[in-house]
Parts: structure tokens; C-alpha cells; sequence
């Protein structure tokens, strides 16, 4: 019991770090029909813009200043560079994305070393703040969650409540619509691209110091991200998160989970002839985590192509 | 036509002359200088420098001899690390040396052998100053292949002798990454614990990426819940910092027994918690050696890093020293030199074994305990020597059959 609520906690805190950087994803592609490749260096970003503005002026300033300041940066690659590139189509975008991702994961280390930045975690919340099974647990996961959750919030409260919301919202489904009454909509695109790019920075920041910050981290995390958009159905917001808790909490689960492949498959009523293929099927769940939101995502493209709560075919 | 001819001739014989007044020997230093493990690439390569300014500071190499490092970046990938192999033959290098990654090893060992039995006059000689996968010297040896680390199965038997005698261990989780350096720590720890004491248990064997994972603390739950009170593990660089930084962070109560605990990066995730976590390495900073002191100090104000890689000062004076006796920078004359040398080292005699080349040197079981001469200023510890295992005590048998050139 108390195992399966260290596994549900540890699922929670990646789950929501994978739903910040595909939120901003998902809000992007949604809107603009980019797929931003460069999401997870903007996340990257985030990550060592904190670590600058903390050993300098502290940690609570730089979990303003560096989201806003990757927010920016992302707001000027769309208004001058994306939408310059916008009238060659979907394939130009898409490269320049790819470009881009390349330029940053190249810049960064020219800045910031090839090493791990000593970015630490703030002596505020450096503190154990409670025990399960023997376990201490971290006060600054909780305040990850709590920031994810605030995240969500504040975004969800944002789209549907005030009318800037209204407009991107609109112009989700007719931005043509949008435009003929009277509204910028290329604007409200710039202002999209940017708010993705600061909330991909603002889980760079507050992940950052839990985990690594070196130039590795965006490429570690890509591929990821978009498995999360994919599944969760590209553009939906509520996929998004769904897909983000779903794959959080099956790989965390599945490094707790020592039974062997064959064993598992069995149990939950997929019978394997383990006389073929035997090492495959002695190889334990644990070993194959990495795999295992993967295998997610062709099983739900498989089933449902649309993704799990899209409205359009992937 | 004739007149280039001419020329070349007479170029030739001018490079030729003087050669020996003045030879650069450079050494091809090929390891990851960039991603997740770059930390630990860039602490070799200073150590690196460090031991080839001493040599040519002392004219190790004999006269007029200079080496000169090459640093490579091969991401800790094999086939990367075949490239810059290839790079280095074709400008005309003729040493390697290499050390993070036994899977990196075991490609540049045999493209190494197949590159000198077809190109002899290109020859290579490979310097491994940490891959210990016992294979290299083992049923994979070549003749051009030198280590200078204990191999994991040497380390692995004074590391669980060690831990056999502390009483308040009983259960203990097997802990590596998944390459073939991982698998060998799980195989020698596996086959060194079986039948020991009849209360000691290994309660979990268990592998995971190399360089990949971020959060450990799902693995470190998982050891708690196992009971384990020992973890052995052949993790290094960032995954080892991070493994120890998870377990500090959850408050794990269990003792790591290590093979690379000291590295810079690592030792400043370790702690207060770390107290006795145990290590394995043929150099730490309490040893109560004058010269070492000396050496790591120089090291220290040179870099702003801890000192670390004894081992690899021992490679480059050894090598130098080996050039002086051969009177040559070929690889085959220097290496017959090396094949069957002792070298006096500030903590012993160490011994290149002639039949599979493996070096034999004094080797340290630490623990990380307060109140000592050096201590690291994140925990206030520092390591204090348990156990000296001599260096011919460590010959362990071998399957190796090579030949010389």
C-alpha cells in the first residue's frame, strides 16, 4: 500500500512535468498547426536561464524572470522567424523548428560549458517533509506538483474565462473567421508560440535543479514530449494532461515492477508461449521502463489514431 | 618533375635528420567530452594534461622527446569512438588512450589489433586507464592493449571482502548499468557473495541505462522496500551523483560500496549521509603519502578540481619511461618495454603483467568517515584507508593468448 502511494506520488511529479512541456506543445500545434521541435530547448533554456539568475539574485526571482524571459525569446523566433518561413507552409515550419532545436542545443553549451550547471535546489525547500515506507520525501517535489497544478490552473482559467482565451480559442477552429472580425490573428499566433515556450521554460526551471541541467537535457526529454502530445491527441489540452499522468505513472510503475515479461503478459490474461523467444520473456518490466511509454503510444495509435481525446487523425 | 622529386627527397631527409633532436609523440585522448558523462571525460583529460606537462617538464620520454594530448569527443559511443580511431591513424597518431566505457574498449581494442596487423607501419598502441571489463584481458586480449585500472573482478574481491566482514550488513542490492562493464560488476559480486556467510542475502539485482536516467529515487524506494542495508554498484560520473543525491534526499540508511565514489563530480552529491560509503581505487586523498600530497596539491591549484586519476599519471610516466628505454616512439618497441615493466610509484611497486597486460598495483578499500586531513567540504568527510591489497596478491588467472608482433 504504501509502495503503490511512493509510486503514485513519483508518477504525479514526472506526469506533471511532461504535461508542462506538452501543454505548451499541444496549445501551439492546436493553434498554429506547428509542431514546435524545439520545445524541449526552450525547456532546456528555462533550465540554465534559472540557474544564472539564481546563483545572482536567488531563486524566487528566477522563477519569474527566466519562464518570461524564454516566453519572450519564443514570441521573437515566431514574429520573425516563424511567420517569415509561415507562407512556404507546414514542411518550411517544421524544418525551422528542427533548426532550431539544433541552434540552441549548440548555443547552450558555448554559454554554459558541456558540464552539469551546479543548479541547486533552493535551502527553502531543501527538506524532507514527510515519511512513507521509510522514505523521505522531498518538499521540493511537492512544490513542483504544486506549481504543475498551478500551472494548469491558471492556463485552463485563462482559455476559458477571459476573452483573449475566447479569441484563441476561436481561432483554433476558424482563424480565418477570427481574422475577418477584426481581430490580429497573427498576433494572438505570436503571443501562443511565446506563452508555450515560457511554460516548456518555466518546467525547465522549477525540473532543473531536481534533476540535471546540462546541455543533454533537451534531448533527453524530446522524444517524450511528443509520444505525450501524440497519444493524448494533438491539440487537446485535457489529452494532454491525460497522457502526461498516464505515461508518468506507467513508467514509474514499471521500474518498481521486478516480474518477468512473460509472467506479467500472463497475469493480466495475455497467455505467451515462453518456449520461443525465452530470454525476451525473462527480461524483467523494470528493464524495459524506458520502452514502455512507447509501446503506450503505438498501442493507443493502433486503437485509436486520433490520439486519446483528439479530434482530428494524427 | 624531377625537380619536385628533388625537393621531396631533400624535405624528407631534413624531417628525417633532426627528428630525433626534436619528437612530438601525440597521444589521442578518446572519451566523452560532451553530454551526460562529459564531467567525468573532462576530469580525465586535465589529469591528463597534468601527467604529460610532469613527463615533459622532467624529460621523461628521453631526449628531445615531447608528448602531446589530442582530445577526442566520442559521446561514449563505439562507433563514434571507430571514427575518431580512424582520424587519429590517418593523421599519424600512434597512441590512444580511452578509459570511460568498456563497450567503447572492446571496438577500439579490436580495430586497434586489425588496424596494426594491416597497416603495421601505422601501428597503434591502445593505453585503457578505466575500462575494466575483465573480457579486455581476458578472452578478448590483443598485444596492443594496456590497463592501468584493477579489472572489475580484481576490485569486486577486495570490495566484497570487505564488506563479508562488516556484521551489520546482511542484505545487499546489485546495482549497475547495462553494458557490458555493468553486467561483469553483476557477475563478479553475484559469484563473490554466493556462500560467504550463510545471513548474507542479495535481496536485488537490478540494471539501468547508462547516462540516461534522471531521477533515481524510484530505484532508491525500490531498494527500501527491498531492506537492503548494501548496495554494490559499478555506476559512474552523473548516474552516480544523481543515485547518491536520490538516496541522500530520501534519507536512505543503506551503505554504498562503490567503485568510482571519489570522482569530483561524484564525491560533491555525497552528504553527510555518505558516512561509510565504501570505495575501491588504488589512490584517495588520505593515504599519508608526502609525494601524493604533493602531486594533488599541484593538480588542485592547477585545475580547482580534486585530484583523482593516480592511475593515469602512472600510465603517462610509465609510457614515457618505456619511449626512454626503447629509445623510440614505435609502438612495438616501446610496448615489448612495457609488456614487462615495474615501475616504483609513490605507494608501491607496480607490475605490468606480461601475459595479458594488465597492470598490478597496490589497490585501497576507503570509507568515507570525519575528522581526517582531507576532507571534501560538502560533507565534511574524507576517505580513510580499510583495507591495502598488494599488488601481487590481485593476479587473478587468465585466459588470455596473444602474441607479439
Amino acid at each position: 500500500m504504501e509502495q503503490l502511494a511512493l509510486i503514485l506520488l513519483n508518477g504525479l511529479v514526472y506526469g506533471l512535468l511532461l504535461f508542462m512541456l506538452s501543454s505548451g506543445l499541444t496549445l501551439i500545434f492546436g493553434m498554429m498547426g506547428v509542431l514546435n521541435l524545439a520545445q524541449a530547448s526552450f525547456y532546456m533554456l528555462g533550465a540554465f536561464l534559472a540557474y544564472t539568475i539564481s546563483v545572482r539574485i536567488g531563486f524566487w526571482p528566477a522563477l519569474v524572470i527566466a519562464p518570461l524571459l524564454v516566453g519572450v525569446l519564443g514570441a521573437v523566433v515566431e514574429r520573425y522567424g516563424l511567420r517569415t518561413v509561415h507562407k512556404h507552409g507546414h514542411v518550411a515550419e517544421l524544418l525551422f523548428t528542427f533548426g532550431l532545436a539544433y541552434i540552441i542545443g549548440e548555443v547552450v553549451p558555448l554559454i554554459w560549458g558541456r558540464i552539469p550547471v551546479p543548479y541547486k535546489v533552493p535551502p527553502e525547500l531543501d527538506f524532507p517533509l514527510f515519511h512513507i515506507a521509510g522514505n523521505a520525501y522531498p518538499a521540493y517535489r511537492l512544490f513542483m506538483m504544486g506549481v504543475a497544478i498551478a500551472m494548469f490552473l491558471a492556463l485552463f482559467a485563462a482559455l476559458a474565462r477571459t476573452r483573449l482565451g475566447l479569441v484563441v480559442r476561436a481561432a483554433l477552429t476558424h482563424p480565418d473567421m477570427v481574422g475577418m472580425l477584426g481581430h490580429d490573428v497573427p498576433r494572438v499566433f505570436t503571443l501562443v508560440f511565446g506563452a508555450g515556450c515560457a511554460l516548456a521554460g518555466l518546467a525547465g526551471v522549477i525540473a532543473g535543479n531536481a534533476f540535471t541541467t546540462e546541455p543533454g537535457m533537451a534531448r533527453a526529454l524530446g522524444a517524450i514530449v511528443f509520444a505525450v502530445v501524440v497519444m493524448g491527441g494533438m491539440g487537446s489540452l485535457w489529452g494532454a494532461l491525460l497522457a502526461s499522468l498516464l505515461i508518468g505513472m506507467v513508467q514509474t510503475a514499471s521500474i518498481s515492477l521486478d516480474l518477468p515479461l512473460g509472467a506479467a503478459l500472463g497475469r493480466i490474461g495475455i497467455p505467451v508461449n515462453t518456449a520461443v523467444l525465452t530470454d525476451l520473456w525473462q527480461v524483467s518490466i523494470a528493464r524495459v521502463a524506458p520502452v514502455v511509454p512507447y509501446a503506450l503510444l503505438i498501442l493507443v495509435l493502433a486503437v485509436r489514431p486520433r490520439g486519446l481525446l483528439g479530434t482530428r487523425s494524427a | 618533375m624531377r625537380n619536385r622529386f628533388a625537393a621531396a627527397l631533400a624535405a624528407t631527409l631534413c624531417i628525417a635528420a633532426p627528428a630525433r633532436a626534436d619528437e612530438v609523440v601525440r597521444i589521442a585522448y578518446i572519451d566523452p567530452l560532451s553530454g551526460s558523462l562529459a564531467a567525468t571525460g573532462q576530469l580525465g583529460e586535465q589529469h591528463f594534461r597534468f601527467a604529460i606537462d610532469r613527463a615533459n617538464a622532467a624529460g621523461a620520454a628521453g631526449p628531445g622527446r615531447r608528448l602531446e594530448l589530442v582530445a577526442m569527443d566520442n559521446e561514449v559511443s563505439p562507433e563514434k569512438s571507430l571514427t575518431l580511431l580512424r582520424k587519429a591513424v590517418d593523421d599519424g597518431i600512434h597512441y590512444i588512450t580511452q578509459g570511460n566505457g568498456s563497450s567503447v574498449a572492446f571496438a577500439l581494442s579490436d580495430a586497434v589489433a586489425k588496424n596494426n596487423r594491416r597497416a603495421p607501419d601505422q601501428a597503434v598502441m591502445f593505453l585503457n586507464y578505466a575500462a575494466v571489463d575483465p573480457g579486455l584481458t581476458n578472452e578478448k586480449c590483443t598485444w596492443w592493449h594496456f590497463r592501468f585500472d584493477a579489472d572489475v573482478d580484481m576490485k569486486m574481491r577486495a570490495l566484497t571482502d570487505y564488506l563479508v566482514g562488516q556484521a551489520q550488513v546482511r542484505k545487499v542490492y546489485i546495482f549497475n548499468p547495462d553494458y557490458s562493464f555493468g553486467q561483469s560488476v553483476e557477475k563478479a559480486a553475484q559469484a563473490m557473495l554466493a556462500n560467504r556467510r550463510p545471513d548474507l542475502q542479495v535481496v536485488g539485482v537490478e540494471r539501468v541505462p547508462l547516462g540516461k536516467v534522471k531521477d533515481f529515487t524510484p530505484y532508491i524506494q525500490k531498494m527500501q522496500a527491498a531492506g537492503a542495508d548494501a548496495v554494490i554498484t559499478g555506476n559512474w560520473g552523473a548516474d552516480l551523483a544523481l543515485l547518491a543525491k536520490a538516496a541522500g534526499d530520501a534519507g536512505f540508511k543503506g551503505t554504498f560500496f562503490t567503485y568510482y565514489l571519489g570522482s569530483s563530480e561524484v564525491i560533491a552529491g555525497v552528504g553527510p549521509g555518505g558516512r561509510g560509503y565504501a570505495q575501491i581505487s588504488e589512490y584517495h586523498a588520505n593515504t599519508g603519502n608526502a609525494d601524493l600530497e604533493r602531486i594533488a596539491a599541484e593538480f588542485e591549484a592547477k585545475y580547482k578540481q580534486k585530484f583523482f586519476y593516480w592511475r593515469v599519471v602512472e600510465e603517462i610516466n610509465m609510457l614515457a619511461a618505456a619511449m626512454k628505454q626503447a629509445d623510440s616512439s614505435d609502438p612495438a618497441k616501446v610496448g615489448r618495454v612495457l609488456a614487462t615493466m615495474r615501475s616504483n610509484g609513490p605507494l608501491g611497486e607496480a607490475v605490468m603483467r606480461e601475459d595479458n597486460h594488465q597492470l598490478l598495483q597496490p589497490m585501497f578499500v576507503s570509507v568515507l568517515e570525519p575528522g581526517l586531513p582531507f576532507t571534501f567540504p560538502e560533507s565534511n568527510l574524507g576517505f580513510r584507508t580499510v583495507a591495502r591489497i598488494e599488488a601481487e596478491a590481485q593476479r587473478l588467472p587468465t585466459t588470455c593468448r596473444m602474441q607479439a608482433p
